[in-house]
């Protein structure tokens, strides 16, 4: 099978899957089958895509020209072959997970459930390998629009609600703002292909680009920036694979990649930095980074703390890129993995929690870990990675931020990557330290292990390793950031 | 030889058909010989479209009268294209009728309807083909009065006050049309457009002219619906029977786009435009429409109503790209004349099938629904996101060419004002996907089945017809090219 294929493979089958899963909905067994047997398939071409890719392989090609001069088009290259890595490996775990949760938490619509969440990923790895700014507007678009049914999935009213808010600011952001940004790069360069070295550089005058900087960094919703981040705590009313997979990795991330995307491929770093197009940006995306981390603390909800926590991580990855050095791109690609891992191992944990003890707030959770010690274990080791704490792979990514923030001369923008670090560690760590050491006020806690369904135990246990591994092994991450930002 | 005759069947056939169907005994006759003569047109316009599209004339002389004194049919791409979809969308809907008609219509009316169907085909087709201003009126007439009599057998007596409504406001608007094509032929003594076209170049600072122009315009904006003309619309649209609003809203007010294009730009002309406030009442109109008229479908408590109020908004987008009056933004409101027929009529072809199996289109009649009738609920998301302009579908590309047309001139605050216009759709669509999926179950909606096959092949057709020309658009750009300049905007 030649690459081309195998890309396509990667893209639609989680289409195909969708459709299979639609009807085999009588049969849960075999629905569930399906899913992790597409999810297999996909992680193994994406995987062989990567393997090729290493070697040097290099493919890009165009499936229709809908408007003369823009087409769908699809591209290998390195930021979408690490996005895509990250989204295919932790689809499969997430599978594993899924299985244990929503039959142990009785949930209905399961069918409607898989098929959305395939389709989601099918609309995540298409943003992954896309050839052109357009191309990459139209899987965001119906990553959008394909998630809708996963957030509103309760269907109550709180459900509904949130999923509403969900939905219009993200939208509502990518119609207003990212659509113009695109439709007035388009007519300033006449193209929306990804170049090297961006290809705003010699057209667009300089003074303007802050404001179309602007459109795109806050068009794109997904990265929530402040004050458009409001959507992802909203969408915690959603089932925990979803806020695990989607609001932790895919949807997100895709939010961030674009942002790279963006910065590298069509201003160019040179550019930004040259035209001082992020100087005033940079205020916002620091201020995200610092007061999400504060609005966590004070949330007693663990998903939603998880969520505002999220929040002020993916402001890390969009500084690094308004930083637009070399090292600050390196390690906002590579937060894009480190912290996919982290904080997807929190989200199963607090899913775990959810399914074995029914609880969702942290002041209910003392000596809730003597119950639950593996589930507390992989919150902890989550929290130490999100953290940035040797031996863990969060470090590596705050490195390289940390390197950008100093190369560049912006020491206010390091303290402020190092006060976030406190902050992580006021909000994530007392987590871990109540369960084990706290002490129940109502007696609910006996010493009995009563653990979360074992799907959800070896989906932690992976994520949790990977952690660990990811510090001694970045190597496959790391070599595609490095790629991807140009260090040779 | 043989291409003028073959044009001209186009209007004959259904025009000889429409009696011979009104005395056919029951349903299923008057059906299938409308549905035979449908597709007949459908195929002529096929051909015709392709001897035309390369940029050759079809001119053929009404009883052998040459022109500018007899009656002259003048094919261009711009008029093919119309004509193809007007007759593809008639002959489409025919196979959503059968079910829809025999349900809603009485069984003695039932050849009568056909009739009025292909008299109001006729009308459309009519408007589309011919090169004579006044027997556009005629034709124009034609589709009107027989639309109002179509609107008028809808199930409910309110039906009869929306077929009223709309009769006076149209016959307004009819006479408006006529009085400005008399002030025109006082002055040159001609019907012709072409000779129109000629004879008015030196003449385009008399005042008559100028109020002919304004009585033309009014006229036919009150035929389109533009804002805040639409009143008549909304109502009619709602309480039509199935097929009709299906057939309406996907052809009658794009036909009523086409003879504006047609007349402000192919008889009088771009330069005349300049130097009245033409451009800038299109654009204040057009957006005002988008947005004033997205509003209201927001507020609305009945799917008909808010689609027909998306129409409204619709027909603004259309106005504006002609208000911008370059290439790109008439290629603009060309395409988007093909691909808001293509969405609004699969959208109303769901609309139907749900009235079909629920007996009403009220929002509280519709809770649930969509996990009753996947595949009807399918067509409206897909017909929905194609509305609202998402790339990949139909919707997109026009809005496309709409936004590139209004930076082109440097005009931001159009562009934003595009967008949000989107933004406003993304906002109704919502409503009914929210209500139709995620709300329980009404005691209505129990025991509901999905629709008959025979209404979701046709709104299936159109709904992949929304993904295919949102990928493949070289048919309409080719035809929007030709247009603009046969009417000769350029940049």
């Amino acid at each position: 099978m030649s690459d081309l294929h195998l890309l396509l493979i990667a893209v639609f089958l989680p289409f195909a899957g969708a459709i299979a899963i639609t009807f085999c909905g009588r049969w849960p067994n075999l629905r569930e089958a399906i899913t992790l047997i597409t999810a297999s398939a996909v992680c193994a071409s994406v995987v062989t895509l990567f393997l090729h890719f290493r070697d040097g392989a290099r493919l890009s090609f165009d499936i229709v020209e809908p408007i003369p001069g823009i087409s769908i088009s699809f591209e290998l290259e390195a930021l979408g072959m690490l996005f895509a890595l990250v989204a295919s490996i932790l689809w499969i775990v997430t599978s594993i997970y899924a299985i244990g949760y929503m039959r142990s938490h009785g949930e209905t619509n399961q069918t409607r459930f898989y098929a959305f969440f395939a389709i989601a990923i099918g609309s995540t790895l298409g943003a992954a390998f896309s050839g052109n700014l357009f191309t990459l507007f139209l899987w965001y678009e119906l990553l959008t629009i394909s998630t809708y049914p996963l957030v509103a999935h309760a269907g109550t009213e709180t459900a509904r609600r949130g999923a509403r808010t969900y939905i219009s600011i993200l939208l509502t952001t990518s119609i207003l703002l990212q659509l113009l940004a695109i439709i007035i790069t388009y007519v300033v360069t006449g193209t929306l292909d990804f170049r090297d070295g961006g290809i705003l550089a010699d057209k667009l005058d300089p003074a303007w680009a802050a404001l179309l900087y602007a459109l795109f960094i806050f068009g794109i919703g997904k990265a929530a920036v402040m004050p458009f981040h409001r959507w992802l705590p909203a969408a915690m009313v959603a089932p925990t694979p979803v806020s695990a997979l989607l609001h932790a990795v895919a949807v997100v991330k895709a939010g961030v990649f674009t942002v790279l995307k963006v910065t590298v491929y069509i201003f160019g770093t040179d550019f930004i930095v040259e035209s001082n197009a992020s100087d005033w940006l940079i205020w916002f995306a620091a201020s995200t980074v610092i007061l999400a981390s504060l609005i966590a603390m004070t949330q007693d909800n663990l998903k939603r703390r998880l969520a505002y926590s999220t929040v002020s991580q993916l402001s890390y990855i969009v500084l690094g890129a308004l930083l637009a050095s070399n090292a600050s791109v390196l390690g906002s690609a590579l937060h894009i993995s480190m912290h996919a891992f982290a904080k997807i191992t929190l989200f199963f944990a607090a899913g775990a929690i959810l399914v074995a003890s029914h609880k969702t707030n942290i002041s209910e959770m003392d000596g809730l870990g003597r119950m639950m010690p593996l589930t507390f274990g992989a919150f902890l080791i989550g929290s130490l990675s999100i953290i940035g704490l040797p031996p863990f792979g969060g470090l590596w990514s705050k490195w390289y931020l940390g390197m950008g923030a100093v190369e560049t001369g912006q020491w206010i923008m390091l303290s402020v990557l190092l006060i976030s670090s406190l902050l992580n560690i006021a909000y994530l760590l007392p987590i871990p330290v109540r369960g084990f050491f706290g002490k129940a006020s109502d007696g609910s806690i006996s010493g009995r292990i009563n653990e979360a369904p074992l799907s959800c135990l070896i989906a932690m246990a992976i994520t949790s390793v990977a952690c660990v591994l990811l510090f001694f092994y970045p190597d496959p991450f790391y070599e595609l950031a490095m790629d991807f930002a140009g260090v040779k | 030889m043989i291409e003028q005759n073959l044009s001209l069947l186009l209007v004959v056939i259904p025009l000889l058909a429409a009696p011979v169907t009104a005395i056919l005994p029951g349903s299923r006759v008057p059906w299938l010989c409308t549905l035979i003569i449908t597709w007949l047109c459908f195929l002529l316009s096929i051909w015709q479209l392709s001897v035309v599209i390369d940029g050759n004339i079809i001119s053929y002389e009404l009883g052998g009268w040459s022109p500018p004194w007899g009656i002259e049919y003048r094919i261009d791409a711009l008029n093919a294209y119309i004509s193809l979809i007007v007759a593809g969308i008639a002959a489409i809907t025919l196979p959503f009728a059968l079910r829809t008609v025999e349900k809603e219509i009485p069984l003695r009316q039932t050849g009568l309807f056909y009739a009025a169907f292909l008299l109001c085909l006729v009308g459309l087709l009519g408007i589309a083909q011919t090169g004579d201003i006044f027997n556009l009126f005629v034709f124009l007439e034609i589709s009107s009065l027989s639309s109002y009599a179509l609107i008028a057998m809808g199930e409910q007596r309110r039906a009869l006050t929306a077929a009223y409504q709309y009769l006076i406001m149209g016959t307004i608007g009819a006479t408006f049309f006529l009085i400005g094509i008399g002030f025109v032929y006082s002055e040159t003594g001609t019907l012709n457009m072409m000779d129109l076209h000629q004879l008015l170049l030196p003449i385009y600072d008399h005042r008559t002219i100028h109020t002919g122009f304004a009585f033309i315009v009014v006229g036919i904006a009150l035929k389109l619906a533009l804002f805040p003309l639409h009143l008549w619309l909304p109502n009619a649209y709602k309480y039509a029977p199935s097929v009709i609003s299906v057939f309406l809203a996907a052809t009658a007010t794009k036909v009523a786009v086409y003879a504006m294009l047609r007349i402000v730009f192919g008889v009088f002309s771009s330069e005349f435009v300049d130097i009245t406030p033409t451009n800038h009442m299109f654009i204040v109109l057009g957006l005002s429409g988008v947005i004033v008229a997205s509003i209201a479908a927001i507020y609305q408590d009945d799917v008909k109503r808010l689609l027909a109020y998306s129409s409204v908004a619709q027909i603004g987008y259309m106005v504006l790209g002609m208000g911008l009056a370059t290439t790109l933004g008439i290629t603009a409101t060309v395409v988007h004349v093909f691909n808001h027929a293509l969405m609004k009529g699969a959208l109303f072809m769901a609309c139907g099938a749900l009235v079909y199996r629920v007996g009403s289109s009220q929002f509280d009649k519709l809770e649930g629904l969509g996990r009753k009738m996947p595949w009807t609920f399918a067509a409206i998301c897909i017909g929905g996101l194609s509305l609202i302009g998402v790339p990949g579908t139909a919707g997109f590309i026009s809005k496309w060419y709409l936004v590139i047309a209004a930076l082109e001139q440097q005009a931001w605050l159009i562009a934003f004002m595009i967008v949000l216009g989107s933004l406003l759709a993304v906002v109704y669509i919502w409503k009914i996907i929210e209500i139709m999926f995620f709300h329980a179950d009404s005691a209505s909606t129990t025991a509901v089945k999905e629709a008959p096959i025979s209404m979701l092949v046709p709104m299936w057709v159109l709904v992949i017809a929304n993904i295919y020309f949102g990928l493949n658009t070289e048919l309409m750009l080719s035809v929007a090219n030709t247009a603009a300049q046969i009417l000769g905007v350029s940049d």
